[in-house]
């Protein structure tokens, strides 16, 4: 047997719901191993009850994100060599979401703050035949385009402790939805969009610390983001463009 | 916060910078060779300019104080909108009491 083989995880898992406790596991070491990975062979052989989600396995569904040794991370692409600290993981649910079970967190709110911000394209009434150009060297487009690849994996979500202290705050990712659906010359009402985002707690209560952008697995910049829409919607309140 | 609201904050943070920078300056300058409290209000009293100053000052730190301080009513006091806006309101209700019964002093009414 390797020594690579021989040795243990010593891994903390988060069990049951809010009033629940850390239950401990030890997973046999691989030299090329994922917290997704470590997850999975707990559910497979130590514990067939242990709820988590994930979909993918690659960094593209966003089902996976859970808080590892205290950071929010999207699991499947995070090493283990990466994050343990002595062998030692603690793995619990993504903050900021109501907890179903074990790893496994209620994405409700966070899919309906993303409606809130008018997360979605709306078309125009143009006709069919028209098509609008969008050449994609223009700003707006570039804008866009930065903000286009979330993968709706929370983490930023779980991240921001403006979101943990107002639970009406609509929060980065949808935030930063907006602003790339706002850049999306497209869409037949982005006034609707600087409306959204600038009522109740929307982009104005974002304290730009950054903490989104810092953990966004896929480096999006949420911050970013978020300043376009505070002066975009300065722009259109000033000119009157707000009001009902 | 509304977009009206978030420029009334960072305006009145911008109108606070050149005034605290004068206010430090003449600080420094007249108490170069020392300073009574009899010797400033000699020099305030009767003075619209000062008065004038002071008073815009007092208004922008109240407003921008007073904005401030609803956001943190709702996010470290955990109270609802309503009530974190009048609390707001009320802080900016005592500076500028506060702010102004001072500013009336130094000019002598
Ligand atoms: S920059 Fe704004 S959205 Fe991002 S973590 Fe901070 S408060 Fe939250
Ligand atoms: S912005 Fe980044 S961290 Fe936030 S949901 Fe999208 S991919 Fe995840
Ligand atoms: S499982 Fe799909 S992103 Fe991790």
């Amino acid at each position: 047997m390797s020594a690579a083989a021989e040795k243990t995880l010593q891994v903390e898992v988060w069990r049951g719901g809010t009033d629940g406790a850390y239950e401990s596991f030890e997973v046999p070491a691989q030299e090329n191993q994922t917290v997704l990975d470590v997850v999975t062979y707990i559910q497979r052989n130590l514990d067939a009850a242990l709820a988590y989600r994930f979909a993918c396995r690659v960094g593209v569904c966003g089902s996976c994100a859970m808080t590892v040794n205290g950071r929010p991370r999207w699991t499947c692409r995070t090493h283990v060599s990466r994050v343990a600290k002595n062998g030692e993981l603690k793995l619990a649910p993504l903050q900021n979401l109501p907890l179903i079970r074990d790893l496994v967190t209620d994405m409700t709110p966070f899919f309906e703050k993303w409606q809130a911000a008018r997360g979605r394209f709306v078309p125009g009434d143009g006709p069919k035949d028209r098509f609008a150009q969008v050449p994609p060297e223009e700003k707006q487009r570039a804008d866009a385009n930065a903000a286009i690849e979330c993968i709706n994996c929370g983490v930023c979500y779980s991240a921001c402790d403006v979101v943990s202290w107002r639970d009406d705050y609509l929060g980065p990712a949808a935030l930063n939805r907006a602003w790339a659906g706002y850049n999306d010359v497209r869409d037949g009402d982005r006034n609707g969009i600087l409306k959204a985002v600038s009522s109740g707690a929307g982009c104005h209560t974002c304290h730009t610390h950054q903490s989104c952008a810092e953990h966004c697995p896929v480096s999006l910049n949420p911050t970013f983001s978020i300043a376009g829409l505070k002066r975009a919607t300065l722009k259109a309140s000033l000119k009157g463009e707000l009001s009902e | 916060m509304s977009p009206r609201l978030y420029l009334l904050q960072r305006g009145t943070a911008m109108v606070m910078v050149p005034l605290v920078i004068i206010h430090l300056v003449v600080i420094v300058m007249a108490v170069q060779g020392g300073l009574t409290g009899g010797e400033i209000l000699g020099r305030t009293r009767g003075n619209i300019a000062w008065a004038a100053f002071y008073s815009l000052f007092v208004f922008a730190a109240a407003i921008h104080a007073g904005i401030g301080m609803q956001t943190i009513s709702r996010e470290w006091f955990g109270l609802g909108n309503r009530s974190a806006t009048i609390a707001g309101h009320l802080f900016i209700l005592l500076l500028l009491s506060l702010g102004m019964r001072a500013v009336f002093g130094v000019y002598g009414i």
